[in-house]
């Protein structure tokens, strides 16, 4: 698996010439997910693939090579925090109630939605935290899920910004950046 | 100054530069056809829309310039695909421009409605909607930038009907391409470009494989300068031809499938490969897992996703073709290699021998021979425009071209039909050459209807049909590889002499090796266009060649005695 951070012109198209690429490279998206970053021209992906570094390479390289895509890079290598939001909704009853709440405890969910029959559960974090929520709700019926898809960033000093977007003055100057 | 984008459209392509475009009219681009009638724009009438594609790809590939194709929706636009995607494969810079139906009815299925951006977006470089007059001139500027800069290839730009006729100020220069702003990559670090010094200056058995890169960047003295410093021997692939003199000692010929057997071999012997501007095509590597394993690889090469594509190298030199070698060229030391050199020459071993140009007049009539001997008589200043098949590999075996732009050929999608169109565009590029088609009896086939273009625009192509009855590529793998099961290649042609004096062209028809020449220099003569149907042998096939997947040193050669079985028939 591996992960690349894209900055992309935000107008109609641009996630159809990016998936198209991926398409066109025989490379299967794990999941990709846009936002909207602080100049609304630009907007932010970060893209999950299933392939290994040299396939990463090429994507990176290739989506480089589309006009709309200000930059793309392969973060797998590097120091990175992912995370990935989901929202369950789970059988709920007066019986398995307690229970539940005490494993929403232990993996720091949150219940955003109570009905008489069941909860909504939002949670974030690694996918792994995700799976193993999932896996322990599983008995309690887990009816519908909703997951987000990752969002990566990498640690510290180490700077993805849109091209022509220098830092804001005293924004992270200290943070031994440069790197 | 109010104009209407349509007019807009033909005063942007002025100021561009543009002088000839290749087009064929319909009712979403009518506005732009009545503007075009007011400019000074030259219009070629095409007869099918992949034609106009081709014409203006011939037009680039012979002028290094932009050629632009303009198309209806719909169907107009759709026809163009096939012309559209052997630009891409070629790196060839064409924008196309098609009529779109109005932005009112994008999406209701409307008469001749069609997702042409949505059909192109794998095969153009970069394509676009335009769906406002105000936004014509920029859109336009901006795809012949996209175009013709770092690696080209095609751009589409789609005009609905009422952006065309819609009113707007007009002023060029305030119009200037908005693109946006990407991140400049350092191309390579310091380390990489000692490494590629070094192993420059320290290969015992050094080859060049010169791609058609060299062209595009303009880097033929850079390159000149490059091979005589380090004395390295010149591989071409197919795209390559003309990059660096057929005529140089230096210059071994093609590689790949159909390359000669000497340069295939030289490349499996060698300690270092520098290829420039090519991109390590399955057509010339053969099979990956035994290529080239003594060599290490420098890649000189402008597009970044191309490096450890296919061939993993030692050094990746991204950038311009023409940039690189000249910060190389200070840091190699001169070498004479007379071991290597000498090595070289004695790979051609047999391959004179077995030469079909050694064969003495028997009666029979060889493609080989006709395409040496238009060789000899154009004294190979000649630009000629190949289809793809056998007669593409015997021109670049046979042909040897000098100068760069002198061989239009579809190398990477390889799309029959591609020759005649190609060449009217090719003529328009350059007027003053001598331009020759040269293509099988099946492409031909394929695009021939454009003959009437020829007529009409009162142009001077002359024609060699290399006609064998088959589709001879095919037969040939038939005959390699399915046990001579000719199935659906055997092809009935009209008597294409015939055909062209239908169209008002001189046609002949040639089935001795003694008319060939002749013939060739009476069609130069003459002031008009003259097809010339070669009536070759039927069953002869390409050698060397790599079979597909097959190691590049594991050649199918020619046999020793190289008389083919077959007499030419009489259809």
């Amino acid at each position: 698996m591996q992960t690349l951070v894209a900055y992309v012109e935000n107008k109609p198209g641009v996630l159809n010439r990016v998936s198209s690429l991926a398409r066109r490279l025989a490379i299967n998206i794990d999941s990709l997910t846009v936002g909207p970053t602080d100049n609304e021209e630009i907007a932010r992906m970060t893209i999950v693939a299933h392939t290994d570094e040299r396939g990463a390479h090429r994507l990176e390289a290739s989506l480089e090579k589309l006009v709309d895509v200000l930059l793309a890079e392969n973060v797998s290598e590097r120091p990175l925090l992912e995370r990935d939001l989901a929202l369950i909704k789970v059988t709920a009853d007066q019986k398995t109630r307690p229970h539940l709440m005490e494993l929403i405890k232990v993996f720091r969910a949150r219940v955003i939605d109570v009905a008489p029959e069941s909860l909504i559960l939002e949670v974030s974090g690694t996918v792994d935290k995700i799976d193993g929520l999932l896996e322990v709700l599983r008995p309690f019926g887990v009816l519908e899920m909703a997951r987000s898809g990752r969002i990566a960033m990498t640690r510290g000093g180490d700077l993805l910004r849109p091209p022509g977007a220098p830092p804001k003055t005293g924004e992270l100057e200290t943070a031994g950046s440069k790197a | 100054m109010k104009l209407t984008g349509a007019e807009i459209l033909c005063e942007t392509l002025t100021h561009l530069g543009v002088r000839h475009l290749f087009g064929y009219p319909g009712g979403a681009i009518l506005p732009v056809y009545d503007a075009l009638g007011k400019s000074k724009l030259h219009h070629v009438l095409v007869r099918h829309e992949q034609g106009a594609t081709h014409m203006a790809d011939g037009y680039a590939r012979a002028s290094g310039g932009v050629g632009v194709a303009m198309a209806t929706s719909g169907p107009g636009a759709t026809n163009m695909v096939t012309g559209i995607a052997t630009a891409m494969l070629d790196s060839s810079p064409v924008v196309c421009i098609t009529g779109q139906v109005s932005s009112k009815l994008l999406g209701s299925d409307a008469f001749q409605e069609i997702d042409i951006t949505g059909i192109t977006m794998p095969i153009t470089k970069h394509n676009v909607v335009v769906s406002r007059a105000e936004d014509i001139a920029r859109t336009v500027r901006e795809a012949f930038v996209i175009a013709n800069s770092g690696r080209p290839g095609p751009v589409l730009v789609d005009i609905t009907k009422d952006a065309q006729q819609a009113s707007c100020d007009f002023n060029f220069e305030a119009s200037a391409p908005k693109l946006p702003l990407k991140r400049q990559r350092v191309n390579y670090e310091k380390a990489e470009f000692d490494r590629a010094v070094e192993l420059l200056n320290s290969a015992k058995r050094p080859l060049i494989l010169a791609g058609h890169g060299i062209m595009v960047s303009g880097a033929m003295r850079a390159f000149d300068q490059f091979v005589r410093t380090g004395n390295f021997p010149v591989a071409m692939t197919l795209l390559g031809i003309g990059c660096f003199p057929a005529s140089d000692p230096l210059n071994l010929g093609m590689m790949g499938m159909h390359g000669e057997a000497w340069v295939n071999h030289a490349i499996q012997e060698a300690d270092l490969l520098i290829a420039v501007g090519m991109r390590f095509d399955d057509r010339v590597t053969g099979d990956l897992r035994t290529y080239a394993r003594d060599a290490r690889k420098i890649h000189i090469e402008i597009d970044r996703s191309e490096i450890n594509k296919n061939v993993k190298v030692d050094s990746a030199l991204v950038g311009d073709a023409r940039e690189v070698l000249e910060q190389l060229l200070p840091c190699i030391q001169r070498r004479e290699r007379p071991d290597w050199l000498a090595h070289i020459r004695e790979l051609k071993g047999d391959s004179a021998v077995r030469d079909i140009q050694g064969l003495p007049d028997n009666g029979h009539l060889y493609a080989a021979h006709v395409i040496n001997d238009l060789w000899k008589e154009t004294r190979g200043e000649a630009i000629v425009v190949t289809d793809v098949g056998q007669h593409q590999m015997w021109e670049a075996q046979y042909y040897h071209h000098n100068l760069p732009r002198t061989l239009v050929t579809s190398g990477g999608l390889g799309t029959m039909g591609f020759a005649l169109p190609a060449a009217i565009g090719a003529k328009f590029a350059k007027p003053e050459a001598d331009v020759w088609v040269v293509v099988g009896d099946g492409g031909f086939q394929m695009t021939m209807c454009e003959l009437a273009t020829i007529v009409q625009e009162k142009i001077k192509v002359n024609i060699a049909i290399i006609n064998n009855g088959f589709l001879g590529m095919v037969r040939q793998w038939q005959e390699f590889f399915y046990d001579k099961r000719y199935v659906a290649t055997p092809l009935v042609a009209p008597d294409f002499a015939a055909l062209a004096n239908a169209f008002g062209i001189r046609g002949e028809r040639i089935t001795s090796r003694a008319d060939v020449t002749p013939t060739i220099r009476s069609a130069r003569e003459s002031k008009e266009s003259v097809l010339i149907d070669f009536r070759v042998e039927q069953e002869d096939s390409v050698y060397p060649m790599v079979p597909a997947g097959g190691s590049l040193h594991e050649m199918i050669r020619r046999p020793n005695s190289p008389l083919v079985e077959t007499a030419a028939t009489e259809l």
